[in-house]
């Protein structure tokens, strides 16, 4: 008898202890679906901040690897790169992305591929410190949880901001639900696919006009901090056997220096890398013509500026690193086409 | 280390966790060990303080309690002696023991004053040394000198009065012999430090807190899920409605220029929300965390608001820090000696009805004015702590005029005449209050007359409240906040909420409002980044 109540007793305590357990669950879950309600979505005027995430939908080994701010991912096609050379690429590139976020982002792709070339854009090394929450946010939410996403995020951090709001994303948007709109119960739980492979496609036409004077250097030696980073992209891809390219894309502004050209020069030839500044061959070489391919008066490049780049690029990746077409592998060939597709439409809806 | 820092959370998180996994002995020890880190984080500097008073106030208990055991014993030896036929009646007669008790109650009394005298010492050099100074200079100012002492670099360590005021209730009970002194040093400094109430109290006294503080708890998903569920409601409270509305406060009253007239009335109402939500839920989140540790603790509020007059709100608000004051300043003082005689005086020379209040009203007098300095060391806190004496004593006197009226009218017990003494009682409460505000007594009393010469009522709606760093939805949360306040306080009248959802309520439904009352914190409360991490008022103090 006192057997049976004994086992009463306990299925009743397995019983509660399962209906809190589920309690907690489903609670989890509510919080995490308003957290996904409350977090920014990015499909609207600004779509910089999914960039990060759409690496992680891309498919196949990745052969280049483009890392860098808006230099990037604004100048450089990867659809160009696949039709003229079947190269298959993914640009990891954000606004503003600084140099240790870059180096983050890169080691995190290590972990799924090891691509034959990385191709790192110089400019964000004018940055020795965290700039701005918003960027930081844009380039790091979307990144997956690892050592990576940790380190970047520690790196990157302005003041007032908080691992925690990395962690529970909550914490930080709580504050968006006077905010909130149509979009961000219709992209509550899926999003489009903005990018190109990382490509941000722009079509509009505004030709570069005249930039604001440089401003004097008050150091012209690039941050300790920066360079630190450069470091160790330099190491992580000699350690992987991969070939890192530096290159300074032709965007007219911010000014990129003279001095800070010397010090790439001098870095590269430091460390045997390849260092190409596109801004000094961009007219007479690649064939920019800064009257049609910019969308912003010169400081990025639209979709025929970009082709121009990537055409010029691709065709020094091939040569140089021998990195053969792709295109033969049946899975990317219709993966690619896809891509293309969606890219050929973006293109006609702007009449290009 | 704020209570509403991530850190802390993350800090009771832990905490919690290891007091059940670890074994019983080390239970007490951690809590110490916890409570002095949270300390630490206030500012190390500061553990000075909170260790020198732990030590002075242990040493005074202990001779204390050394001393009566001692004098026990030898009081006892005498008796026996005088029994025995020993000794000779000089020696071990009534009246040698008798002075041998007095000689020693003195002993124990002088032990009791240094001690005190130490404690408080500390507190009175970090806390009022700087006011001082400001008086003597504005003395010497006066005197047309043009001599100026110098401020004092004190900054001033967090729950100072808190946890002084604790220390020193344990040596005057050790010394009236409530309970004994506490022989282990680690124990009663865990009694002095216990982390959730530094901040803000409850003023624990060493009889309520010490059995539970020591005794190791288990686990019990009970006692956890009601200490969740009142830490819940307090940050509700802190969170959602005292942080929203201090933006539009501050904005009030830091342009007193700009804000007049029916503004100054805003600010009595928007304060009063403001300290009610922020104090009241300061002290659930410090139950709620002693609870979810099994240690009950003493309540501090008991629906303040709905007091019928001001001493009755006294006694439902802060209650510990009433207490204290009424067990350790006003009966001390009422009984002692030159009271006495004072007392005496009067009645002879002004009469039995004069005589007989005299004595009461001077000890709450001297009350009033140390619970005024208590709240800070300026002179608006001691203008607000004796104006709230002057309206007791006027409606304490007024006593039988409002007797006759309710006799004439019928109208006590009236729930009309009911809600107009809560209504008056809330508004004599928010205007004193205006001291707390402005932290200038002249200001204070020219906001306070713009209510009757700036008639500018009309300028409420015209969108001035939206030019006070809130916009219309956070005007929205504040409005159903309060409404909730409200609510929970009226069904709290007949009994603790809790216990009540705990009896009508299944588990899943007590769950889902809790997760519910979770998510409007996180989504509604006023924290992170935009906004600026207030600290709880009391804590100032």
């Amino acid at each position: 008898m006192s057997e049976i109540v004994h086992e009463k007793k306990k299925d009743r305590k397995i019983a509660r202890v399962a209906l809190v357990l589920a309690l907690l669950v489903a609670s989890c879950l509510l919080v995490y679906a308003v957290d996904l309600l409350l977090r920014p979505k990015y499909m609207g005027e600004v779509t910089e901040g999914v960039l990060t995430a759409e690496y992680y939908e891309s498919k196949g080994r990745h052969q280049v690897l483009f890392v860098g701010d808006c230099e990037v991912y604004e100048n450089f096609s990867t659809v160009q790169l696949w039709r003229e050379f079947g190269i298959n690429s993914f640009i990891r590139g954000g606004a503003q992305q600084l140099v240790w976020q870059s180096y983050y982002l890169l080691e995190d792709a290590l972990r799924y591929e090891t691509p034959d070339v990385v191709v790192f854009n110089v400019l964000s090394l004018m940055y020795n410190e965290p700039q701005n929450e918003a960027y930081n946010r844009m380039a790091l939410d979307g990144m997956r949880w690892s050592a990576s996403k940790w380190n970047a995020i520690k790196a990157s951090m302005c003041e007032g901001e908080s691992m925690i709001e990395y962690i529970f994303p909550l914490l930080r948007y709580h504050s968006r639900w006077n905010e909130l709109t149509s979009d961000d119960f219709k992209y509550w739980f899926t999003k489009d696919t903005v990018s190109f492979n990382g490509y941000y496609l722009r079509t509009e036409i505004m030709p570069a006009g005249a930039m604001p004077p440089p401003k004097p250097l008050a150091d012209p030696k690039f941050g300790d901090y920066a360079m630190a980073y450069l470091d160790l992209m330099t190491q992580l891809c000699k350690e992987k056997g991969i070939k890192l390219v530096l290159i300074k894309s032709p965007s007219l502004y911010p000014h990129w220096y003279e001095e800070w050209d010397a010090q790439m020069v001098e870095y590269a030839k430091e460390n045997d890398l390849l260092y190409i500044n596109m801004l000094d061959i961009a007219e007479d070489e690649i064939g920019i013509d800064y009257s049609l391919d910019t969308y912003d008066a010169g400081l990025h490049m639209n979709v025929t500026g970009a082709e121009k780049c990537s055409s010029y690029l691709g065709k020094i990746l091939v040569e140089k690193y021998g990195i053969k077409s792709a295109k033969d592998d049946p899975d990317l060939s219709e993966y690619w086409s896809e891509v293309e597709q969606r890219y050929d439409t973006a293109k006609n809806i702007n009449n290009l | 280390m704020l209570f509403t820092s991530y850190e802390f959370i993350g800090f009771v998180i832990l905490l919690v966790a290891l007091y059940y996994v670890l074994p019983k002995k080390v239970k007490w020890p951690l809590l110490l060990l916890g409570s002095y880190v949270f300390y630490y984080f206030a500012g190390w500097k500061f553990l000075f303080y909170i260790f020198a008073v732990t030590v002075i106030t242990y040493v005074a208990g202990l001779l204390i309690s050394r001393n009566k055991v001692r004098a026990d014993a030898r009081f006892a030896e005498l008796k026996a002696l005088e029994k025995s036929g020993s000794g000779s009646p000089e020696e071990v007669g009534k009246e040698a023991r008798k002075r041998y008790k007095e000689a020693q109650k003195k002993k124990r009394r002088r032990m009791m004053t240094i001690g005190i005298v130490l404690a408080l010492g500390i507190l009175a050099v970090v806390k009022y040394t700087n006011f001082t100074i400001h008086n003597i200079n504005g003395v010497l100012l006066a005197f047309g000198s043009t001599k100026r002492l110098g401020f004092l670099t004190i900054a001033l360590p967090m729950g100072i009065s808190f946890y002084t005021f604790q220390a020193v209730s344990y040596v005057i009970d050790v010394y009236r012999d409530r309970h004994e002194a506490q022989k282990n040093f680690f124990k009663y400094a865990l009694f002095v430090s216990f982390f959730p109430q530094l901040v803000q109290g409850p003023i624990s006294r060493y009889g309520d807190l010490s059995k539970e503080l020591f005794t190791p708890h288990k686990f019990s998903g009970r006692v956890l899920e009601r200490g969740l569920q009142r830490v819940i409601w307090g940050y509700f409270k802190k969170v959602v409605i005292a942080d929203r509305i201090l933006t539009a406060v501050n904005s009030l009253i830091n342009t007193p220029e700009t804000y007049k007239g029916a503004y100054v009335f805003l600010v009595m109402m928007f304060y009063a929300l403001e300290l009610y939500a922020d104090f009241t839920g300061g002290i659930d989140i410090t139950i709620g965390i002693a609870e979810m540790l099994g240690i009950p603790m003493k309540e501090n509020f008991e629906r303040p608001f709905f007091s019928k007059n001001i001493a009755e709100y006294w006694r439902r608000w802060h209650i510990t820090m009433g207490t204290w004051f009424t067990d350790y300043i006003f009966y001390p003082i009422s009984v002692s000696g030159p009271m006495l005689k004072l007392s005496k005086w009067s009645r002879k020379h002004l009469g039995e009805k004069v005589g007989k209040r005299l004595p009461v009203y001077l000890a709450s007098f001297i009350v009033w004015f140390t619970t005024g300095i208590w709240h800070g060391a300026s002179w608006n806190f001691i203008v607000w702590g004796l104006g709230n004496f002057v309206v007791i004593m006027i409606s304490q006197e007024l006593e039988p005029l409002y007797r006759r009226f309710h006799k004439k009218f019928n109208t006590d017990g009236s729930t009309a005449y009911k809600s107009f003494q809560v209504g008056r009682t809330i508004l004599l409460m928010s205007a004193l209050r205006l001291f707390d505000c402005y932290r200038d007594v002249p200001l204070t009393f020219k906001m306070f007359g713009t209510m009757f010469t700036t008639w500018n009522w009309n300028t409420l709606g015209n969108g001035t409240l939206l030019r006070l760093g809130l916009v219309r939805s956070d005007y929205v949360i504040l409005g159903l906040g309060t409404i909730v306040l409200f609510v929970v306080s009226m069904i709290g009248r007949s009994g603790s909420v809790r216990d009540k959802m705990e009896k009508k309520m299944p588990l899943p439904a007590r769950w889902g409002i809790f997760t519910l009352l979770v998510l409007v914190i996180l989504v509604f409360g006023a924290y992170g980044q935009g906004y600026d991490a207030a600290q709880f008022i009391y804590n100032q103090f």
